[in-house]
C-alpha cells in the first residue's frame, strides 16, 4: 500500500473537499506556493478564486472568512504560525464562534482555522512553539488534535463540513508521520469520536496528537508489566466523555498525556471528569508542560519544558501502584 | 430613490423608537442599557436609502437606526432589547447583537471596529456566487484606530470589493474627543489605500443619501469600495448609564451648541405639514403596536439559555452534573 504522510493527508482532505463543494476556499499566508506543504497545487488546480494568498493582517482575514462564511462560503483559513491565534482569539473566540447563538441561529460560520504547524518544532522558540489547543476547548470551539495521517484526512474532511467553527490542530510532532494506507479507504471521520489505538486492562493513557505516538511506544515498553490502554480523543472538544468512560470501566486508572501548560490544560478538564463522573480506583496523574511555559530556544530547553516518555512511563507506573 | 418624505419617515421613526427604548431603560423593561442613537438618525436613514433590499450591512454597538433603516421590523427590534422570546434574535442578541438576516443586517457588533472585516468577506463571498449587491459597514469615529479596521481598508482595496465604509463621526469616542486620540485624518487613512474619501455633513439626510448613492453605484458597477465620513454629533449619552454615573467629558453649553442642527428637524422642513402630521400619526402607532406586541411577549425559557450555541444542535455540557 502506498505511504501517506500527515502533511499530504491534509492536502488530500483540502483538495478533495475543494472538488467536492464549490464553496470550499482556503484563506492564508503564502498559500499559493504551500509555504507550509499543505495547501500544495491547489492555487493551480482551483484558481485564485478560491485560494486566496492573503496579507499578513490575520485578524482582518479571520473575521473575512467569517463574514464570507455567513454569506454561503466555507473557507479554511490557514496559520503557519500557533502563536497568531493569540492575534486572532477575539476574531474567533469572540465573533465568530458567538454569532450562532447571538443571532438566534440566524447565520452558521463554517469556517476551518487549521494548523499545521502546532506546538514546538524545537529551535523556533518563544513565539512560534505554542500549542494553544485547551484555549480552545475552553471557549467551546470545536476541537481536533488528529495523531494519524489517515485520522488527519479524515477529521479535516469533517471540519470542513460541519457548519460550526473547527480548529484544526496539526501538531509538529506528527507530521513526519507515515502511515500504509489504501488511498480508496481514507474517509471523513466524525468530530467527538475517540479512537483506542491500543487495548489494555490496567491503565488508560489518554495521550493528544503526536503524543498518542510517545504513548504507544511507552505502552510498548512496559508490555508484560502493566497493560496500557491507549485512549486517543482526537476530538478535545467535544470530547468524547462516554468512551473514556468505557476505557475507565474496564482499568479504573487514569494517566493523562497533554502538550498544554499545566494550569487548566485540557489534561486538568479530563482528570476532573473522570474523578466526577467516572470509575477510578487510584488518584490519576497528568504529564504536561509546565505551568505558564514559555518554549526558550536552545534545544535542551525546549526539550526540557515538553512532555516526555520517562514523565509518562514514571506516570503510569506511579498509577498503576495507587490504590 | 427615497424621496423626502420617506427620508423623514426613517429618521423621524428612529428618534421615536429611541426615545421610546430609553423610557423602557429607565424602567427597567431594557436591562443592561443601551448607546442611543439619538442626533445621528441622518445617516442610518441617507445610507440604507441608497441600499436595495438585498443589500447587506453592518453595524455597531450604536446599532439601532441601522437596523430600522435597513427596513427591520421595529416591533421584533423592540421585542429583541426588552429580551423576549419573539425579538430578531429571539432574545440572544440584544440591543448590541441585533440582527435581522432577512432585511440585509448581518448584525450589530460590540466590539469597536470589528465588523468591517465581516462586512468586506460577506462582499466577497456574494460576488463570488455572481450577485451585485453591496455591503454598508458602519461604525464611529473611534474605530478608526482599530488595527482590523485599517488592515481591512487595505483587503477591500486590493480585492476590489463592493464595501461601502461609513464612518459616524460623532467627535467621541465614549469619552475621548477625536482630536486626543486620532492623528492624521479619518479620510486620509482610507485614502493611504487608494479608497475615495469624502467628508459629508452627517446631519443632512439628503446630502448623506446623496454621497452614500454615488459610493453605492460605483461599488455596485465592480469599481470597488468607497468610503464616507459623516460629520454628526451624539445629542444624548454615550450608553444610558451615563444618566446614573454622570460623566463630564463636554458641557452642556457644548451639548446645545451640538444639537442646534437636528437632522429631524432639518428633513421635517422638507416635508409638507400634512404629510409630516400623518407621518408622525402613523409611526405613533406604529410604536404604540411594538410596545403592545413586547407587552404580549414572553420571555425565553431558561431550558433554552444555550440553543443555537452550535448549528448543528450539539448540546454543550451542563454547569453542573
Amino acid at each position: 500500500m502506498p505511504l501517506l504522510s500527515y502533511l499530504r493527508a491534509l492536502n488530500r482532505a483540502l483538495a478533495a473537499e475543494m472538488e467536492r463543494d464549490p464553496a470550499v476556499c482556503v484563506f492564508g499566508e503564502d498559500i499559493g506556493i504551500a509555504v507550509s506543504n499543505v495547501t500544495t497545487g491547489l492555487l493551480k488546480r482551483f484558481g485564485p478564486d478560491r485560494v486566496i494568498d492573503m496579507p499578513i493582517s490575520e485578524q482582518a482575514f479571520t473575521s473575512f472568512a467569517t463574514g464570507a462564511a455567513m454569506s454561503g462560503a466555507r473557507p479554511v483559513v490557514e496559520f503557519q504560525i500557533p502563536a497568531l491565534l493569540f492575534l486572532v482569539f477575539e476574531q474567533i473566540a469572540n465573533q465568530a464562534h458567538k454569532f450562532s447563538l447571538m443571532t438566534g441561529g440566524q447565520v452558521k460560520i463554517p469556517v476551518t482555522y487549521l494548523l499545521p504547524n502546532s506546538g514546538s518544532r524545537v529551535g523556533w522558540a518563544g513565539q512560534h512553539s505554542d500549542h494553544p489547543y485547551s484555549l480552545f476547548a475552553h471557549v467551546g470551539v470545536k476541537t481536533v488534535v488528529p495523531a494519524t495521517p489517515a485520522d488527519a484526512y479524515g477529521l479535516l474532511v469533517s471540519a470542513i463540513r460541519d457548519d460550526d467553527p473547527v480548529i484544526v490542530f496539526g501538531p509538529a510532532g506528527a507530521a513526519a508521520r507515515r502511515e500504509d494506507v489504501d488511498f480508496g479507504t481514507l474517509a471523513p471521520v466524525p468530530l467527538g469520536v475517540a479512537r483506542v489505538h491500543r487495548p489494555g486492562t490496567d491503565v488508560t493513557v489518554v495521550a493528544v496528537g503526536h503524543l498518542v505516538h510517545d504513548a504507544l511506544a511507552v505502552a510498548d515498553e512496559l508490555a508484560g508489566a502493566i497493560s496500557v490502554e491507549v485512549f486517543d480523543p482526537r476530538t478535545l472538544y467535544p470530547f468524547d466523555w462516554t468512551a473514556l468512560a468505557e476505557s475507565l470501566e474496564r482499568t479504573g486508572r487514569l494517566v493523562v498525556i497533554d502538550d498544554s501548560n499545566r494550569s487548566c490544560g485540557i489534561g486538568g478538564e479530563i482528570l476532573a471528569t473522570a474523578a466526577e463522573e467516572m470509575h477510578l480506583i487510584a488518584p490519576p496523574k497528568r504529564v504536561t508542560r509546565p505551568d505558564g511555559a514559555v518554549l526558550p530556544f536552545a534545544r535542551e530547553l525546549d526539550l526540557a519544558l515538553q512532555p516526555t516518555r520517562g514523565q509518562l512511563r514514571a506516570a503510569i507506573e506511579a498509577v498503576a501502584k495507587g490504590r | 430613490m427615497a424621496d423626502s418624505a420617506a427620508l423623514y419617515r426613517t429618521v423621524r421613526l428612529i428618534r421615536r423608537f429611541e426615545q421610546q427604548a430609553i423610557e423602557m431603560v429607565r424602567s427597567g423593561l431594557i436591562a443592561g442599557g443601551i448607546h442611543p442613537y439619538i442626533g445621528e438618525e441622518a445617516i442610518a436613514a441617507g445610507v440604507c436609502a441608497a441600499l436595495r433590499p438585498d443589500d447587506f450591512i453592518t453595524s455597531t454597538h450604536r446599532g439601532h437606526g441601522h437596523v430600522l433603516a435597513k427596513g427591520s421590523d421595529p416591533a421584533r427590534m423592540l421585542a429583541e432589547l426588552a429580551g423576549r422570546a419573539t425579538g430578531l434574535n429571539g432574545g440572544r442578541g440584544g440591543s448590541m447583537h441585533a440582527a435581522d438576516v432577512s432585511a440585509g443586517i448581518y448584525g450589530a457588533n460590540a466590539i469597536v471596529g470589528a465588523s468591517a472585516a465581516i462586512a468586506a468577506g460577506a462582499a466577497w463571498s456574494h460576488r463570488r456566487s455572481g450577485r451585485d449587491t453591496v455591503v454598508a459597514t458602519f461604525f464611529g469615529d473611534g474605530a478608526v484606530n482599530q488595527g482590523v479596521l485599517l488592515e481591512t481598508l487595505n483587503l477591500a482595496a486590493l480585492r476590489r470589493l463592493p464595501v461601502i465604509f461609513v464612518c459616524e463621526n460623532n467627535g467621541f469616542a465614549t469619552s475621548m474627543r477625536v482630536q486626543d486620540t486620532t492623528a492624521g485624518t479619518i479620510t486620509g487613512r482610507a485614502e493611504a489605500f487608494g479608497i475615495p474619501a469624502r467628508t459629508v455633513d452627517g446631519m443632512d439626510p439628503e446630502v448623506v443619501l446623496a454621497a452614500a448613492a454615488s459610493a453605492v453605484a460605483r461599488a455596485r458597477a465592480g469599481d470597488g469600495p468607497a468610503f464616507l465620513e459623516c460629520l454628526t454629533y451624539r445629542f444624548d449619552a454615550h450608553h444610558t448609564w451615563e444618566y446614573a454615573v454622570r460623566p463630564r467629558y463636554r458641557t452642556e453649553e457644548e451639548v446645545a451648541a451640538g444639537r442646534v442642527r437636528d437632522p429631524v428637524e432639518i428633513q421635517a422642513a422638507r416635508v409638507p405639514p400634512a404629510l409630516r402630521a400623518r407621518i408622525d400619526d402613523e409611526i405613533e402607532e406604529l410604536l404604540e403596536e411594538a410596545r403592545r406586541f413586547v407587552d404580549a411577549s414572553a420571555e425565553p425559557d431558561p431550558a433554552g439559555a444555550l440553543d443555537y450555541l452550535y448549528a448543528d444542535g450539539l448540546r454543550a455540557r451542563a454547569g453542573s452534573i
